[in-house]
């Protein structure tokens, strides 16, 4: 048993005894395996948050305090806001493709192998 | 070179037919209007069911809710008023639509698939999860109706004064045609024909923008570096940069939050993730409304600076002071009165596409939120709640035609940043708190909600935006403009705070079994 109370009825005795095969779901939620997926899903999340979290508030720093910086021209009228500017709106949409590509190629086997011993 | 020669006889607008009945902008409208309510009649003999009605009947792919997700955001305040804020203020517009954007990979990092494995048809199932199903609900539709109301307000009002200046039509029968058509998608199509509207408005408007952006690009050679030398010749190097956007940091953190956060509470973009079959789905589907988003904000800077080349600034600021028309003017210039019909009735057809949204997330909130699981107690046929969503729609179908009736002529833009921060403040706390964090009680919960609802409300009123620009104070109490800043570190605070001091242990057990859900989709609905 966990370290808590258990009240959900999936936790219930009799569940345990249906399927020999099949590991109990509280055993799931102990296993290191399940731990590691956790921990790792919320580790790529919050790298990822911070990361746009910093280039957006930076941005508006930026903007805020030097906005010299910004007018630097970077071609004949460009200025280097331009770039700046939609750099984040790409780099915003690239944060989301990391994410499915990690959650598509590691998440959702391991969530798959884990299911599997349940069922 | 004749680029310079067309340079120099710039601006030179054309006079405009905007406000006169357009032939094809009045047919493409009846034929936007046609084809919805033909998929609302083909939706009605699929919605049966709850689940049908509120998500869809979870059957929407990812990539047709990535579509409809923005479909759902891209307002037509978005399109004509960025591009407008554009094409007169020059770069702070570009600022602006990333604060819109950047909010959308926090959604996916932070909540989406947990939301789609604990919810079933609102964001209130999951903060009452594990928590005492009543106080959480009655609080959590409270955050859900204000965001909507203030949303749906700032909506009705654009257009009825929109589709005056584009039809010549009378505001308060664009109003009622408005709200009629939007309360017969969702009262009979429920979620399936507010899906498809979102997702043919959504293909229009990208399409309609980008044929924009190719024919005013056509006239500067394709080059977008000529057109930045229009735009600086004419209207001096400094609108390609940062301007006088951002004067307090505090004001733009702030509005920053709100714009952020608050995409990530909104009730109706939230409950376009139960509409997909699982996680995966609703992960693909953030990942595809992020870069139709983003590229829709990179059309809207490319129309702005062209309207403001093309069209020129003292002739879009001549018919409207914030440069809403913009847009039209320069699909008028470029593609002529059958061009200028299509993005009019485009416009249209966005308007209608969003309140439909707002409406159906009002209606569920009532119906699931407040009728199953605070009249009822959780028990209730399926029969019964889809009688009071059905009655629920109605009656914000009338109420939002009364609101758009009564604040004409009203300042509302305010409101969309009222409804942000309120989304940023009462809903997502909550929302990201019951996710992540174990020891979160119902009592901090309500306490939460109720703060960053009670003190976005509070300090708005206190604000700038109201006492200074709307009741003509010289100062006002509260300094920032917009509360979000205030507001969202309150209701976290308060959260924490009333969590701590009272511990709740069967809502912290019950965070250990619902991991099997939020992470693994075991039981997901």
């Amino acid at each position: 048993m966990g370290k808590f109370p258990v009240s959900s009825t999936l936790f219930h005795p009799i569940i345990k005894k249906m399927s020999d095969l099949s590991t109990p779901p509280h055993e799931i939620l102990e296993s290191s395996a399940f731990k590691k997926l956790v921990k790792q899903r919320w580790s790529v999340s919050l790298v990822l948050t911070f990361a746009m979290l910093l280039v957006y508030f930076g941005f508006l720093l930026v903007v805020a305090f030097n906005k010299e910086l910004l007018a630097k021209k970077i071609g004949a009228y460009a200025t280097l806001a331009i770039p700046v500017g939609l750099g984040i709106i790409l780099f915003a949409w690239v944060l989301t493709g990391i994410y499915v590509f990690w959650a598509n190629s590691k998440y959702d086997s391991s969530v798959e192998e884990l299911k599997k011993k349940i069922s | 070179m004749q680029l310079s020669l067309l340079l120099q006889a710039l601006p030179a607008p054309a006079a405009s037919t905007l406000g006169t009945a357009n032939p094809v902008s009045i047919g493409m409208f009846f034929l936007f209007v046609a084809v919805t309510l033909y998929i609302t009649y083909w939706a009605a003999k699929k919605t049966k069911t709850g689940s049908e009605f509120y998500a869809a009947g979870r059957n929407i792919s990812g990539f047709q809710n990535g579509l409809a997700l923005a479909g759902d955001y891209m307002s037509a305040a978005s399109f004509l008023g960025i591009a407008g804020m554009v094409a007169t203020k020059g770069y702070d517009g570009l600022i602006y639509s990333i604060g819109f954007l950047v909010g959308w990979p926090l959604i996916m990092f932070l909540i989406a698939e947990p939301l789609r494995n604990l919810g079933k048809y609102t964001f209130a199932d999951v903060v009452a999860y594990r928590l005492r199903q009543r106080p959480i609900r009655i609080v959590s539709s409270v955050g859900s109706l204000l965001t909507i109301a203030f949303y749906l307000i700032a909506q009705m009002v654009g257009a009825g004064g929109l589709i005056k200046t584009l039809f010549g039509l009378e505001y308060e029968i664009a109003v009622l045609v408005v709200g009629c058509v939007m309360t017969l998608y969702v009262l009979f199509g429920g979620m399936i024909a507010t899906t498809w509207v979102q997702i043919i408005k959504a293909v229009l408007l990208l399409s309609g923008a980008t044929v924009l952006v190719l024919l005013s690009l056509s006239k500067f050679g394709f080059s977008p570096g000529n057109l930045l030398e229009s735009v600086s010749t004419n209207y001096g190097q400094e609108m390609l940069a940062p301007g006088g956007y951002i004067t307090n940091p505090f004001d733009a953190l702030s509005l920053g939050l709100a714009l952020m956060l608050g995409t990530a509470g909104l009730p109706h973009i939230l409950m376009r993730f139960y509409t997909v079959p699982d996680a995966k789905a609703a992960r693909k589907s953030v990942f595809v409304a992020t870069g139709f988003i983003g590229y829709f904000y990179l059309l809207t800077f490319l129309i702005g600076f062209s309207a403001m080349a093309l069209v020129g600034k003292p002739a879009i600021e001549g018919i409207d002071k914030g440069g809403n028309m913009a847009a039209l003017l320069l699909a008028e210039q470029t593609g002529g009165t059958a061009f200028l019909g299509f993005i009019a009735a485009v416009a249209f057809a966005t308007i209608l596409a969003v309140v439909a949204g707002l409406t159906l997330s009002g209606a569920s909130s009532i119906s699931h939120d407040l009728y199953v699981h605070v009249f009822k107690n959780g028990v209730s046929n399926e029969q019964g709640e889809m009688k009071v969503a059905k009655r629920a729609t109605i009656a914000l179908g009338i109420l939002s035609i009364v609101l758009g009736l009564v604040f004409k002529g009203q300042n509302v833009a305010f409101m969309v940043g009222l409804a942000f921060s309120i989304a940023a403040s009462a809903n997502f706390p909550a929302l990201l708190m019951s996710i992540i964090w174990k020891r979160f009680t119902t009592k901090g919960a309500v306490w939460s909600i109720a703060t960053g609802a009670v003190l976005s409300l509070v300090l708005i009123v206190l604000s700038p935006t109201i006492m200074v620009d709307i009741m003509g104070y010289d100062e006002a109490i509260f300094p920032l403009k917009n509360p979000a800043l205030v507001s969202m570190s309150g209701a976290f605070l308060m959260g924490i705070v009333v969590s701590l001091l009272k511990p709740e242990p069967t809502a912290a057990a019950k965070f250990e079994s619902e991991k099997l859900r939020t992470y693994l989709g075991v039981g997901a609905e």
